[in-house]
């Protein structure tokens, strides 16, 4: 549709040109440079980081025997469930009530959803430490809630800043999303139960697994917040690494970053391919 | 209730659809209430509270001093040197994405879908590793420093000092800023770029009077990504920084782990919100959308 000739357009000419390629291939280069670097490096027989001296797998060993890294990988992995699971239904729900529906105080609860996305990492960790540092004993009251050990305020505070991310790209699928198939639903005699499950859950389960994946990622990535509320023996794995990279380069901690960084990839990739399947197959 | 005319049918479906909306989104509501607004109270409340010799925070004796103190100097050259920090950062990022924006979003669909896959990788992957990364690049032994050294630009060594922070602030929040530089410069219709081609304006006049203009809704949607989260920064500058309470986030994270001032910490963290807020605000009275 004419688009090809409106590029050529686009394409600046000469030097220009290459100056432009040029540039690009150099960002493109220090996006990915310092994580090659960084997996090249874990592979260093050295205890010194900055010099090789020939391949191992020595790191990866010490890793798997660290038992600290693992129960914080552990911890991790239990925080992470939670907070996806519970992130997902809330901002699934969210997601729709607004995009389905009108009501009335529907733009405050937007803006208000909006909010945990943009909050910068330190102004959340404060909200949450003073929260639960008035509030804590509070909480304790209910039986079976115990808020002492760490997990379940890692949790909450988790779900906090997952649910608006989850609600965001539910909404954005399910506004690429016809609501007359529903309406057909009910036509049909289909009851408001029926024709979510069968209709409209199917048709945004790529946005909620999309989601998903998301909040997992976030939840893995959090360290200013996590390193707030966490307490002692419930140390999630991003908290427990950035207090050892604090000390100091180490041999050991690029191993252990090499594991992370390939899970949160994977991850990204994961939902990348899922956004490319699912939106290739409606346009 | 309603007896006065006749509601009619459609009225009431109407009043029972936006009920059942707003219960649908009722238990989303309730837990952001609790776990977010009422902890946004929170830090108000203690921004204007009494901290006790022991360091504890009291909900008593309100008083806005921990406000005036917001123009002690050590604060104001706190809060200006994260000013400053996180406006290089943005300039920076603004040089670097634009040009690489402007490319990609020009490429024919599948080579365009490519360079986007290669610019959301980083931006979803784990930030800390990612910034621990320069940190063995910048060390002493490290590739950057030896690099630098070998081509006679200094000895390289910029570990621990602002310029470390800068660079390793452009490097995690650089996506921040390309993505929303890319939907703008690709929705601009470029008949309009050939039309003034057609009128003899040079190439770069074009570009200055007719993409810059289009394009910037991105320009100021991805400063105030990068600004904002840069001017709080906390991770970053504790890995690749020098003076550790020398920043905004620090200063703040100080203020609960060792100084113990919960109504400092807490007007500090209102004066980063109040940013963040004035940063959205200007966002969308630039007509800008949600990511």
């Amino acid at each position: 549709m004419g688009k090809g000739v409106a590029l050529s357009t686009a394409e600046p000419m000469g030097a220009a040109r290459w100056l432009l390629r040029g540039h690009s291939a150099l960002v493109y280069a220090f996006f990915y440079a310092p994580i090659v670097v960084l997996a090249f490096y874990s592979f260093n027989e050295s205890q010194l980081v900055g010099r090789w001296s020939g391949f191992s797998l020595r790191w990866y060993e010490a890793f798997l025997q660290n038992d600290n890294i693992q129960s914080s990988l552990w911890v991790s992995v239990k925080i992470c469930v939670a907070s996806t699971v519970i992130s997902v239904v809330l901002g699934t729900l969210a997601a729709l009530s607004i995009e389905r529906f009108r009501w009335w105080g529907q733009k405050a609860f937007d803006a208000v959803l909006y909010l945990p996305i943009i909050i910068p990492d330190v102004t959340m960790a404060v909200m949450m430490l003073v929260f639960f540092g008035e509030t804590a004993e509070l909480f304790n009251i209910i039986p079976g809630v115990d808020l002492t050990n760490g997990l379940e305020k890692l949790v909450l505070s988790h779900v906090a800043f997952n649910i608006s991310f989850v609600s965001v790209v539910v909404r954005a699928r399910l506004a690429n999303l016809d609501a007359a198939m529903e309406e057909a639903a009910a036509d049909l005699y289909a009851n408001r139960w029926q024709a979510f499950r069968r209709v409209t859950l199917p048709q945004i389960m790529p946005g909620v697994l999309g989601g998903a994946l998301l909040a997992v990622t976030l939840s893995l990535d959090d360290v200013v917040v996590s390193s707030f509320v966490s307490a002692v023996g419930a140390t999630p794995v991003s908290v427990y690494v950035f207090g050892m990279l604090r000390k100091g380069v180490s041999p050991l901690i690029n191993a252990v970053s090499v594991v992370i960084l390939a899970a949160s990839m994977t991850l990204v990739m994961a939902s990348l391919a899922l956004e490319r399947a699912t939106s290739s197959r409606k346009r | 209730m309603d007896v006065v005319v006749e509601p009619g049918l459609e009225h009431q479906a109407e009043r029972a659809r936006s009920r059942h909306g707003f219960l649908m989104g009722l238990p989303t509501m309730i837990y952001l209430f609790v776990f977010f607004v009422v902890p946004l109270g929170f830090v108000v409340m203690y921004s204007f509270a009494t901290r006790t010799r022991t360091g504890r925070t009291e909900l008593a004796g309100w008083n806005v001093e921990a406000y005036e103190r917001l123009g002690e100097t050590v604060v104001r050259a706190v809060a200006f040197r994260s000013l400053w920090i996180a406006a290089v950062t943005t300039i920076l990022s603004l040089a670097l994405a634009y040009p690489l924006a402007y490319f990609i979003s020009t490429r024919r669909p599948a080579t365009r879908n490519m360079l986007l896959v290669g610019v959301m990788i980083p931006f979803w992957s784990n930030f800390l590793i990612r910034t621990y990364a320069w940190r063995v690049l910048l060390d002493s032994d490290g590739i950057f420093t030896r690099i630098m050294s070998g081509m006679g630009l200094g000895d390289g060594r910029i570990l621990f000092t602002n310029n470390a922070v800068i660079l390793g602030l452009v490097y995690g929040y650089l996506p921040f800023m390309v993505l929303p530089l890319y939907a703008a410069i690709e929705r601009i219709d470029w008949s309009l770029v050939e039309g003034a081609r057609d009128l003899y304006a040079s190439g770069w006049s074009a570009f200055r009077r007719v993409v810059w203009p289009l394009s910037k809704p991105g320009v100021i949607a991805g400063s105030i990504l990068v600004f904002v989260p840069s001017f709080g920064a906390y991770v970053t500058p504790a890995i690749l920084g020098g003076n550790k309470k020398g920043l905004m986030g620090s200063y703040i994270v100080d203020q609960f782990m060792d100084a113990r001032n919960g109504p400092l910490g807490s007007s500090l963290s209102v004066l980063v919100l109040v940013v963040m807020l004035m940063g959205t605000l200007i966002y969308f009275r630039q007509g800008g959308r949600s990511l």
